[in-house]
């Protein structure tokens, strides 16, 4: 009997390892380990042992079972597991096909590049201010140092509302730093980007309307060389930590000293190109030390006080960095070229 | 301001080659905007002497000259020009020469007969008969230079000189001169400055019996010297002088009228000269125009003047627009006998606003308008006189009336090098400071700055300090980080709404645009505002550049329409569009305008349609936590479809308005496809924001869900059946979504068949089946009660 069980273990062993199916596993289960099955049928001779063989057989018969359980219920697994991997494999799909459309919208290019300088200058514990674009000439003007007979006056470079010529378009968003200088105390920081106008006639690099971007610091002992080293800083964030600038000297009525600032050019590297006119530098911003008479005006005391201001035109530094070569594009909204920001 | 380096040289002498010439201006503030050299591009010209010249054998108009340029062998060169004479001295361009605009000569046979080169004209040089005068047109250039065959032509013709081009700024019109920029020049490369004080010999008689001046507008001209010259002989200006022009960009006429131009390149100071026998009364008056009275130009143009703008005047009419354009009626001429020289100080305001009333900015009023020192008109008339000596065009009378109405006053300042180096974040010295001052003309006197006359720029010690800068190099100061107290910077809370209204839109598929703030009237009827709309009244531009950008915008629904139907004609189909856009509002008492922001929603396209637009303001005032808020039809929005407008508001404040615009609205932008618009205020959306969320616990309990269907009146509303829904529901009645509205087949006409999903639960138990059965029997009594709805 014992050499039964040995022989039933060995074939149905060998029968479970060969299964190929979950069915024919089943099938095997059924005829060995089923009532009718082959090791109950053997199981069914028991009766005819010696009381001494009867335990060594039936545990021997025992562990005949628990072992083919066991190896069918592995080989279930295998096999449910070779299913799934078959049936994913005819699952298949073609992953280049596109996604379902969802809608995305873009910031407009001068969105992109003010949101950029905002955050640079936020970080640098700026505030960001803001004021009329109707906005009185004492403000635009008076306070800013532009004498009475001053050219940006005239009726054919601002626009005006009045006949006293009182009330107007700003023309730079400076009046917004004098509405700060006048209301709040120092230390200042701001910066006060927003929509100006001067009266240009529309082409590809002029608009009666254009954004401006102008930076104040008031503090005191604030120097030239913090000017510098304020608008390197924006600089190279805007340009990359390569970006070289060149400061020289010009003139506007509301700083002294004042200066232009440029950059190096990025496409020749200052060799002198088509990008740049030959020059080798790229105008940027401009910017000086606040004129004593401008703080003065605003109430700030000018031999304790002292501080620089900037601004820059967003309309050209948006279109240098998208490489935009007609202004015009900006104002005209296509959704073609809006989507290629 | 073309700079001659040449003409530079007599003033100083800078040896810098060109570039670094340029960049060091350019660092000290006189921004070189490029260069060119005169007589680029000619190369291996020389001169020419004409040994034979025989007729071309198989031409009727050609010659063939043999000319002798300096070497041992003769040229042989074929020419087509009938002026070429035997011993004529003319400009030879051998094999591979090179001309003007990049023309290369090469020898070749002409008719047969093998040609060395070629015999130049004037304008193969780049030349024309202003610079020579005695040249024609149409020939070879024949010399009457002094000169010998083999001469480079560039050394001849002086085409050896360099123009660099300067972008002077507005306070700088002292170097709007050649002086000037010297000044400038020998400071930036510490070299002598060789300033030439003019002599005049004279002799010729005085002018004091023959001249009077009389300054009658004393606000509007500070100065006018004037000096006379008589037995006037008008002959085309010397080579040298000429070229001095060209140089500078200044054509060469004759020589008074060059010297006039030179003296004002040179000196900065405009010039002019009239006809004496053409001043009537012997007297010349500034005063101001009459009313009405008109002066012929020099150009030829009949201008009628106004009393704001000041002329030169004889006794009887104006002979001259001070500042701009002398008149047709004092002009010089070959039978001119006598001259006077006007050298004179106008206010640069009162020259710029007359130049520009009459269309005619010249070089003088360009430098007048930016105010020119007074005590230069003396030199500049001396100058003048002593051209006119040089140049044998006159004899010089003796004196010089000098009519001053206001006395310039001398500015003083203190040199404060503490002050000025705690500006720049510098360390400079005192010495260094008064060094760089002394090089720019100013005098130091103890601690006291005497600035000069010309320069009217430096009022305040941030100017000196400026100066000090420059010629210490702004490349040289040192960046810092600034210090002091701490600020925390960053956005305002509106700033953070608006910047999250901006990305909620274009999470939804809106393109942010950005238009104008003006626009035009009409814009107010092509969106059907009545006459009477409060939307019309606006800020109206005085002064606009056209009608089209005439009015601040009271509302930006005419500027959306606008770019939807530019994009439509640009055959873009789908197009979802926002834009934060400013309103400038007139208000009551108030001087300024209200400017408002309004956030502007437009759309058209396959997947547009009314509850397209609804559904993304609803979900973007649900993510901006904005709650009860209601939709109302509205008719009467003359912009809107009547029955596609909807009036938004969350509580009582209203929102806004979204809906269809009204067809005939959007005809008039070239839409004529269904466009969806909505134009929300900015300050209402923040107001209407809830306060802080806090966590409500999870349900525990499990809801039951009942489906309904009812049949009702088609004019009874969604929302007045929810809100009925809500009242009958009570708490239990967690949320209803509407999920069908149907007409049709098997519903009455006039009646629609609305379909809820009810969601109930209760908070502190299961619900029941009855309960929940008890609830919808409510709910439908409450709908048939209200609202005649019944079961389908």
């Amino acid at each position: 009997m014992k050499k039964l069980l040995l022989e039933l273990k060995d074939a149905s062993l060998a029968a479970i390892a060969q299964a190929d199916s979950v069915d024919a596993l089943e099938n095997l289960r059924v005829r060995y380990l089923g009532k009718k099955g082959e090791l109950t049928a053997i199981l069914k001779q028991m009766g005819a042992l010696s009381e001494r063989e009867r335990p060594v057989i039936g545990q021997l018969a025992n562990e005949l079972r628990e072992r083919l359980t066991g190896a069918i219920e592995a080989r279930r697994a295998a096999l449910s597991v070779k299913l799934l991997e078959a049936r994913l494999r005819a699952e298949k799909i073609d992953v280049t096909i596109p996604g379902k459309p969802v809608d995305i919208g873009k910031k407009h290019p001068l969105s992109t590049v003010l949101d950029e300088v905002e955050e640079i200058f936020a970080d640098m514990g700026f505030t960001i201010a803001e004021g009329p674009e109707i906005e009185y000439a004492d403000y635009n003007f008076t306070k800013l140092n532009h004498g009475e007979g001053h050219p940006a006056r005239d009726r054919q470079d601002t626009f005006y509302f009045t006949d006293d010529d009182k009330i107007l378009l700003r023309t730079q968003t400076s009046p917004v730093q004098v509405r700060v200088m006048e209301t709040q105390a120092p230390p200042i920081r701001v910066i006060s980007p927003g929509r100006v106008y001067r009266k240009d006639e529309v082409d590809a690099t002029h608009s009666p309307m254009f954004h401006q971007i102008e930076g104040l610091v008031i503090d005191k002992g604030i120097t030239m060389g913090d000017l510098k080293g304020t608008l390197n800083t924006l600089l190279r964030k805007l340009y990359g930590e390569r970006a070289v600038t060149r400061f020289r000297p010009h003139h506007f009525p509301f700083t002294e000293p004042s200066c232009e600032v440029d950059v190096q050019c990025f496409e020749c590297g200052g060799r002198g190109c088509r990008v740049c006119k030959g020059e080798g530098w790229i105008e940027i911003l401009g910017a000086g030390m606040v004129h004593p008479r401008v703080l003065e005006g605003c109430g700030i005391d000018s031999t304790a006080y002292s501080g620089f201001a900037f601004g820059v035109g967003l309309e050209r530094l948006t279109m240098r960095r998208f490489d935009i070569s007609d202004l015009r594009l900006i104002f005209e909204n296509d959704v073609r070229f809006l989507n290629q920001f | 301001m073309k700079l001659s380096r040449e003409w530079l040289n007599e003033f100083t002498d800078i040896k810098a080659d060109t570039k670094d010439y340029c960049d060091a201006m350019t660092l000290a503030g006189s921004k070189a905007e490029g260069w060119e050299n005169v007589g680029a591009g000619i190369s291996g010209v020389v001169v020419g002497r004409i040994l034979e010249i025989v007729r071309h054998e198989n031409s009727d108009h050609m010659w063939i000259c043999t000319v002798d340029v300096g070497q041992k062998a003769a040229l042989t060169v074929v020419t087509g020009a009938q002026n070429v004479r035997k011993g004529d001295l003319v400009p030879t361009a051998a094999d591979r020469a090179t001309l003007p605009g990049g023309a290369a000569v090469h020898a070749g046979k002409l008719r047969g007969v093998e040609s060395q080169g070629l015999l130049c004209s004037l304008k193969e040089l780049g030349l024309d008969t202003h610079d020579y005068p005695y040249a024609i047109e149409d020939g070879v250039f024949v010399l009457q230079e002094p000169c010998k065959p083999g001469d480079d032509i560039k050394e001849v013709l002086a085409l050896n000189d360099t123009v660099v081009e300067f972008e002077i700024t507005n306070n700088r019109a002292d170097c709007l001169s050649v002086i000037g920029l010297a000044r400038e020049s020998a400071a930036v490369f510490d070299t002598a400055l060789r300033l030439h004080k003019p002599v005049v010999r004279g002799g010729a008689g005085s002018l004091s019996d023959r001249l009077e001046i009389a300054i009658a507008e004393p606000s509007l001209c500070a100065r006018y010297t004037a000096k006379m010259v008589r037995n006037i002989r008008v002959a085309p200006s010397p080579a040298w002088l000429r070229r001095r022009l060209r140089a500078s960009g200044v054509r060469p006429i004759n020589n008074i009228v060059d010297i006039t131009n030179y003296v004002m390149l040179e000196y900065g100071q405009p010039m002019h000269a009239f006809d004496y026998a053409c001043v009537k009364g012997g007297k010349i008056i500034v005063r101001r125009a009459r009313s009405g009275e008109a002066l012929k130009t020099l150009d030829d143009k009949a201008r009628v003047l106004t009393p704001d703008m000041l002329v030169i005047a004889d006794t009887r009419d104006p002979i001259g627009l001070a500042g701009v354009m002398g008149g047709g009626n004092s002009e010089i001429t070959g039978r001119t006998e006598m001259i006077v020289f006007e050298s004179a100080n106008f206010n640069g305001t009162s020259i710029r606003r007359t130049a520009i009333a009459l269309g005619m900015r010249t070089d003088a009023s360009g430098r007048f308008e930016k105010g020119l020192d007074p005590m230069n008109t003396v030199p500049a008339v001396e100058r003048a006189c002593e051209l006119v000596e040089l140049l044998g065009a006159g004899e010089v009378l003796d004196g010089t009336i000098d009519a001053v109405a206001a006395e310039p006053k001398e500015v003083t300042l203190s040199l404060d090098p503490e002050r000025i180096n705690a500006l720049l974040g510098t360390d400079l010295t005192r010495d260094f400071m008064a060094g760089v001052l002394g090089k720019l003309g100013f005098r130091l006197e103890g601690d006291t700055i005497h600035v000069p006359a010309f320069r009217s720029d430096i009022a305040h010690c941030a100017d000196i300090a400026e100066e000090i800068a420059r010629f210490y190099g702004y490349d040289r100061i040192a960046p810092t980080v600034f210090r002091g107290a701490a600020t925390p910077g960053g956005y305002s809370p509106g700033q953070k709404f608006m910047r999250g209204i901006s990305a909620a839109c274009r999470g939804m598929g809106f393109f942010e645009v950005m238009t104008y703030s003006f626009g035009s009237p009409n814009a107010w009827d092509m969106i059907r505002l009545p006459a009477d709309s409060p939307l019309r009244r606006a800020f109206v531009i005085q002064n606009p550049l056209g009608e089209d950008t005439s009015v601040m915008r009271t509302t930006a629904l005419p500027a959306m329409l606008g770019v939807l139907g530019t994009n439509l004609a640009k055959r873009n189909m789908n197009v979802k569009l926002f834009e934060p856009a400013t309103v400038y509002l007139p208000a009551e008492g108030q001087a300024l305008a209200d400017e408002q922001r309004v956030l502007v929603l437009g759309e058209y396209g396959k997947d547009a349609d009314f509850f397209a637009l609804k559904g993304c303001i609803e979900a973007l005032l649900t993510g901006l936590r904005i709650k009860n808020v209601r939709f109302e039809a509205v008719s009467d929005n003359p912009s809107y479809h009547p029955g596609r407008c909807a009036r938004i508001s969350c509580g009582e404040r209203p929102l806004g308005v979204m809906g269809q615009a009204h067809p005939s609205a959007a005809a008039e932008f070239g839409l004529n496809i269904p466009v969806f618009t909505a134009e929300l205020s900015v300050s209402a959306l923040m107001a209407g924001v809830s306060g802080e969320p806090s966590y409500v616990p999870l349900p525990r309990f499990p809801a039951i869900t009942r489906d309904i269907a009812v049949v009702c009146d088609s004019a009874v509303t969604v929302a007045a059946l929810t809100e009925s829904l809500h009242e009958a529901g009570g708490d239990c009645l967690e949320s209803c979504r509407l999920f069908d509205v149907y007409t049709g087949a098997g519903i009455p006409e006039g009646k629609r068949s609305v379909a809820f999903s009810l969601s109930m639960r209760a908070r502190d138990q299961t619900l029941t089946d009855e309960h929940a059965d008890e609830i919808v029997r409510l709910i439908l009594a409450k709908l048939e009660k209200r609202h005649g709805a019944v079961i389908r």
